[in-house]
């Protein structure tokens, strides 16, 4: 398999100066779009990318042809558009620890207006827009000129190259929110209200943006798009042979040597991604515990070094693949800190909607911030394990509390030595240890 | 409290007509952005946007004319406008520094990068200087992890952050005349 194959997503990238239409085109760029058009019914390009095995890159993992396969026209096989609809690009990435998409929209931004041709094509849709979030402004003046370039070029608008197919593609920046990313929140925001998720059903395939059906994909699933049309679903799934298909894009930040991120198969191992690609950990430092999935996901160990990066095994292990971005926790940053961090970003995040999330994140912070400056209680822990409680699915109207449960149940779990320390001790050895702050008591000492 | 507080005559209404608050370039924008949504009230946060590129803050007069023009209650767009963390509801400084808080740039030096902004300017969150310069503010995590820490002044990202060059890049744009320089 050459390069090219192997990395599909990343090989075009290019952040210093982004490929042109037709660059991108004499570099294999919309053959999968062409193709998809020009040889493909819309439920036969369904098919495929349901064959393939592509599961959702923004964190849940739930399969992309079974999201779209619940498009009301497909339901009696029925080609052609019953009535408008939309395709929606998630890049609103905010999740802490996580910037693959960022990589994407801005060193390839015509590799997402073709994927999303070929997901509009699928669905009938009539019009998409890329909801991206209002910090990227790079990737929103390159998503702009790769749209403007495809507009002259007849791949957006009407008649598509010669066809019956019509697709218009905006940009839409938001002003801001984390729960944005939440696929019901964001429809809210398109139509200009306040980000709150709705309930669900209906599910956004039925009605979503403005009443009408509505899919709303991430940006680096709806990336696979164009090389699974160009190679086919056997290629797709053989680059992943022992795990879910396809590669991912994995990550790493904190203290390690090299962060950054890497397109590699699907189901990696965290000891490869940490060790051979992040360089390992930064000097003096040694590994206590990481994220493997940005903010809202739980703790894992050294000792699940060797557990593969895929949906199955990471859950497996006790936490959650999100995002792919490992958030790496070394032996001289304390736990507790972090964990404060986390919840502090949950708590500010909040949509406010329902009580659990809207009293129970900031509580948690409150907790969390007497504990680590020395002032926290014995039964602090068993109010943290009741806030885990109330806070957990079920119990709340969207996943955003229950995300922010999985890093501080998990912290508990993991360091709850740190924990008791702060609260026996009245300090944070940690604090001391790296003279940041003014001397604390004795019984400190990192 | 005396009921007759509630009555009418004590609670004050504002209205603006757009046509004599917002410039023509401004309508226009807003248009467009209307005219690529299925409701006129979809376009409110890129309305926010609009008037807050060209006025640099949104202020309430803004508020009412923009709710006017979008034929929507003045109080739907301004549970928006504060809904969202980039809509500034306060006049802002010339530079609105937005410092990444979020958990990689805490693991990688967040700290010392608050207290020496904090230190060279003499504000802390949420205030501005007295000479109108630069207003302080936080940013959830900007996606530039793997340069941690990092921030974003204006449309501008800066990473790899240093206590060192974090003050030059502020004395930098103390000097410059407007973002654009």
């Amino acid at each position: 398999m050459t390069e090219l194959l192997k990395r599909p997503l990343t090989q075009l990238v290019n952040l210093e100066s982004p490929l042109s239409l037709s660059q991108y085109i004499s570099e294999g760029g919309y053959q999968g779009a062409s193709k998809a058009l020009h040889e493909y019914s819309p439920k036969q390009v369904l098919d495929l990318v349901s064959n393939s095995g592509l599961k959702g890159r923004g964190g849940a993992g739930f399969p992309t042809g079974m999201k779209w396969g619940c498009v009301p026209m497909f339901a009696d096989n029925d080609d052609k558009a019953p009535e408008f609809k939309y395709l929606v690009a998630n890049a609103d990435e905010m999740e802490p620890g996580t910037f693959k998409d960022r990589y994407l929209l801005e060193g390839v931004p015509h590799q997402l207006v073709e994927s999303m041709i070929i997901g509009s094509y699928t669905m009938a849709a009539n019009r998409g827009y890329i909801f991206l979030r209002g910090e990227y402004h790079l990737a929103a003046k390159r998503l702009q000129q790769a749209i403007d370039e495809a507009y002259q070029h007849n791949w957006l608008g009407k008649n598509i190259q010669g066809t019956q197919f019509s697709f218009d593609l905006y940009v839409h920046t938001s002003a801001g929110r984390y729960i944005c990313g939440e696929e019901t929140a964001l429809i809210n925001a398109l139509e200009g209200r306040r980000a709150i998720p709705r309930a669900k059903p209906p599910f956004p395939q039925m009605s979503g943006l403005f009443g009408k059906p509505t899919v709303v994909n991430n940006v680096e699933t709806l990336s696979n798009l164009p090389h699974i049309l160009k190679h086919g679903a056997a290629w797709f799934k053989a680059l992943s042979p022992d795990s879910d298909s396809g590669t991912k894009i994995y990550a790493a930040c904190g203290r390690v040597k090299t962060p950054g991120l890497w397109e590699l198969p699907m189901g990696t191992t965290i000891r490869e991604i940490l060790y051979q690609h992040a360089g390992g950990m930064a000097d003096g430092l040694k590994l206590r515990g990481l994220l493997p999935g940005g903010a809202s996901t739980d703790f894992l160990l050294p000792e699940h070094l060797d557990t593969p990066m895929d949906f199955d095994s990471i859950a497996k292990a006790g936490s959650r693949l999100g995002t792919g971005g490992l958030i790496v926790l070394d032996d001289k940053s304390c736990p507790v800190a972090m964990v404060l961090n986390l919840i502090k970003f949950f708590a500010q995040e909040s949509c406010g909607w329902c009580t659990p999330c809207r009293d129970g994140t900031p509580w948690a912070v409150e907790v969390l911030t007497r504990i680590e400056n020395g002032r926290g209680r014995k039964e602090d822990l068993d109010s943290l394990h009741n806030l885990c409680d109330f806070m957990w699915l079920g119990k709340t109207h969207c996943a955003l509390a229950p995300g922010a449960v999985e890093p501080l149940k998990s912290a508990l779990r993991y360091f709850l030595d740190d924990f008791e320390q702060h609260i026996d001790h009245g300090c944070c050895s940690y604090k001391q240890s790296t003279n940041q702050q003014t001397k604390l008591k004795g019984h400190c000492h990192g | 409290m005396k009921s007759d507080v509630l009555s009418m005559e004590n609670i004050s209404t504002v209205t603006i007509d757009y046509r004599q608050y917002l410039s023509t370039t401004e309508v226009a924008a807003i248009e467009h952005e209307v005219s690529i949504m299925e409701t006129r009230e979809a376009a409110g946060i890129e309305a926010l946007k609009i008037i807050q590129e060209h006025r640099g803050w949104v202020s309430d007069d803004s508020l009412y004319a923009i709710a006017d023009l979008l034929n929507m209650p003045e109080a739907e767009l301004e549970g928006v406008a504060t809904f969202y963390n980039l809509i500034y509801r306060q006049a802002v400084g010339q530079f609105v520094i937005h410092l990444c808080d979020s958990v990689a740039c805490h693991l990688t030096g967040y700290e010392e990068i608050y207290q020496t902004i904090k230190s060279y300017l003499g504000i802390d969150y949420g205030q501005t200087t007295i000479d109108g310069k630069f207003t302080f503010l936080t940013n959830v995590c900007l996606g530039g992890c793997d340069k941690a820490p990092s921030m974003m002044v204006g449309k501008q990202h800066y990473q790899s952050l240093t206590p060192e060059n974090v003050v030059e890049i502020l004395a930098d744009l103390a000097k410059q005349e407007s973002e654009n320089d």
